[in-house]
């Protein structure tokens, strides 16, 4: 196959877009795409992670959200970064954004990992809460294969500690 | 000036190969990726800001909250020359990103070098700690222990969902990124690399090639990294990680037994041509010597070529990198000159070793 757009080189880059359900196809060769400014794979200015990102963003908002585009801007007020900004370039601008941008987040990160929510390490400072909430979670567990088992003595001591906890949390 | 620790040896101690599983794993390691609250990420931060972030982060090491880990050098990139950074990045210290586009960068690096913590690169602070060999829980655990000492003393920004909070959403939970360096000759050379490479990535890890652009490995080594951060414990990632890299092993191995049994002559014939150039050539590029040292090392751990020394194959992987080259052998080096410098620098040391 030619280059479509020379016709005189094969065409060794073959791209495929789909847009909105609506498919075009692009068979070029490997100067023309540079000269387009077409992505290139290991070039510098060619495909990255946020590239990627950006795109996956773009989905989001003509897909999910179509009329996205004219609502007004969200911007984060810590850092002024709109979300146009940060759908373009792929990263945030401070750790405000997440909260800014919260209810776009979930199925960006639900694509990216699979998940959208920490099951990791917690910071002994910053992380306080969440690590008693994650032991409270764990207790009960506890308590109900107790109670499953008629271990009920034992049970009942694991919900005064459940108990016990949560006044804690609430006072904190 | 007096040349600073990281520019005299070619090898940081992780980088000398003698850790388990050596004849295919060379190193492994872990990075966090931390930021502090309130503060905006080194892509928007302005100079003032960003000055504040290195100077409060490069006190948590000077005052002596990291004594634990031995005499750290804390280098500020301003005060490094072009080469002295090239350097750093080839031998894998700081990343390319650190040394070229960051704003008031810094690195806090221990004397053996297995720890190397980079200030104000993509995020606030990325915690390293590298391991010779198959050591990955290892450095985990290192690399835990330094992330608490920091959590002491800085607010870090943590979100009770998401988890770390970091400028790139493909970090964010964990912000951990694990990876181990493995050579793979025998699953190159018998064609099985593309469909495990391919299985490799199905189950949320990625591969690069090390040193080379793109998915093409120079000297066939590879580097398998996690890629999901999100929704997973560290100890599940590592797990995970140490699970994929441990088959790859044991495929490579009996790849490696396979050739011995199906094309010993050619294989042998192979490696002795390798080292019969790297001993006798005048001129060597360096995408060259790379597929040669791989060869010799894997002559090396074939029984081919028992007198080579592990540590030389592996100090010249990294020595014969054009930025070493010219940090050893003066700055002006042109691309001829450099060629020749290195087939003359890989000479002499694969003669002593011998």
């Amino acid at each position: 196959m030619l280059c479509q757009e020379c016709g005189k080189r094969p065409a060794s880059l073959h791209f495929t877009k789909i847009v909105n359900g609506e498919k075009t196809e692009l068979h070029i060769c490997e100067s023309c795409a540079r000269e387009r400014g077409e992505l290139v794979p290991g070039t510098p200015s060619g495909f990255s992670i946020h590239n990627l990102l950006s795109g996956l963003l773009d989905f989001e908002q003509s897909g999910a959200h179509g009329a996205a585009r004219t609502m007004p801007a969200v911007r984060c007020e810590t850092c002024g970064m709109t979300y146009a900004q940060f759908s373009k370039i792929g990263r945030f601008g401070c750790s405000d954004c997440y909260k800014q941008f919260a209810d776009k987040l979930d199925p960006l990160l639900k694509r990216v990992h699979g998940n959208t929510a920490h099951v990791g390490k917690v910071p002994k400072r910053a992380g306080g809460k969440v690590k008693a909430k994650r032991e409270i979670d764990r207790l009960k567990q506890e308590m109900q294969s107790r109670i499953e088992r008629e271990e009920f003595e034992s049970a009942a001591k694991l919900r005064d500690r459940i108990r016990e906890l949560e006044r804690e949390m609430g006072a904190g | 000036m007096a040349k600073r620790n990281f520019a005299k040896q070619a090898l940081s101690r992780w980088m000398q190969g003698e850790g388990p599983e050596f004849d295919v794993v060379l190193s492994s390691r872990v990075r966090l990726a931390r930021n502090l609250r309130g503060t905006p990420f080194p892509m928007l931060a302005n100079p003032a800001q960003s000055k504040a972030v290195m100077e409060q982060l490069l006190g948590v090491a000077e005052n002596g909250r990291l004594n634990g880990l031995g005499a750290l050098d804390l280098i500020r990139l301003s005060d490094l020359t072009e080469l002295e950074k090239l350097v750093l990045v080839e031998k894998h210290l700081i990343s390319p990103n650190l040394a070229n586009e960051s704003r008031n960068g810094a690195l806090i690096l221990s004397q053996n070098e297995d720890i190397s913590i980079m200030v104000n690169e993509e995020d606030h602070l990325r915690i390293q700690c590298m391991r010779s060999g198959f050591q990955i829980e290892d450095a985990w655990k290192t690399a835990s222990l330094i992330d608490d000492v920091f959590e002491e003393q800085i607010d870090y920004a943590f979100d009770e969902k998401y988890g770390y909070l970091t400028s790139c959403p493909t970090n964010v939970g964990t912000g951990i990124r694990a990876s181990v360096m493995m050579h793979l000759p025998a699953l190159v050379l018998t064609g099985q690399i593309n469909r495990i490479l391919s299985a490799v990535t199905q189950v949320g890890l990625a591969v690069r090639g090390l040193y080379g652009e793109g998915s093409e490995a120079t000297g066939n080594l590879f580097q398998v990294s996690n890629q999901v951060t999100l929704g997973a414990s560290e100890e599940e990632i590592i797990e995970n990680l140490h699970q994929v890299a441990r088959q790859m092993i044991e495929h490579e191995r009996a790849a490696r037994k396979k050739l011995m049994e199906e094309s010993q002559l050619r294989i042998e014939d192979r490696v002795r041509r390798s080292y019969g150039i790297l001993s006798h050539a005048a001129i060597i590029d360096s995408k060259e010597a790379a597929q040669r040292l791989s060869d010799v090392r894997l002559g090396l751990h074939l029984g081919i070529l028992p007198q080579v020394d592990q540590k030389t194959l592996n100090e010249l992987m990294v020595s014969t990198q054009p930025g070493f080259l010219q940090q050893t052998f003066g700055e002006a080096l042109h691309p001829e000159q450099r060629d020749m410098t290195r087939a003359d620098l890989i000479r002499s040391r694969l003669e002593i070793s011998s």
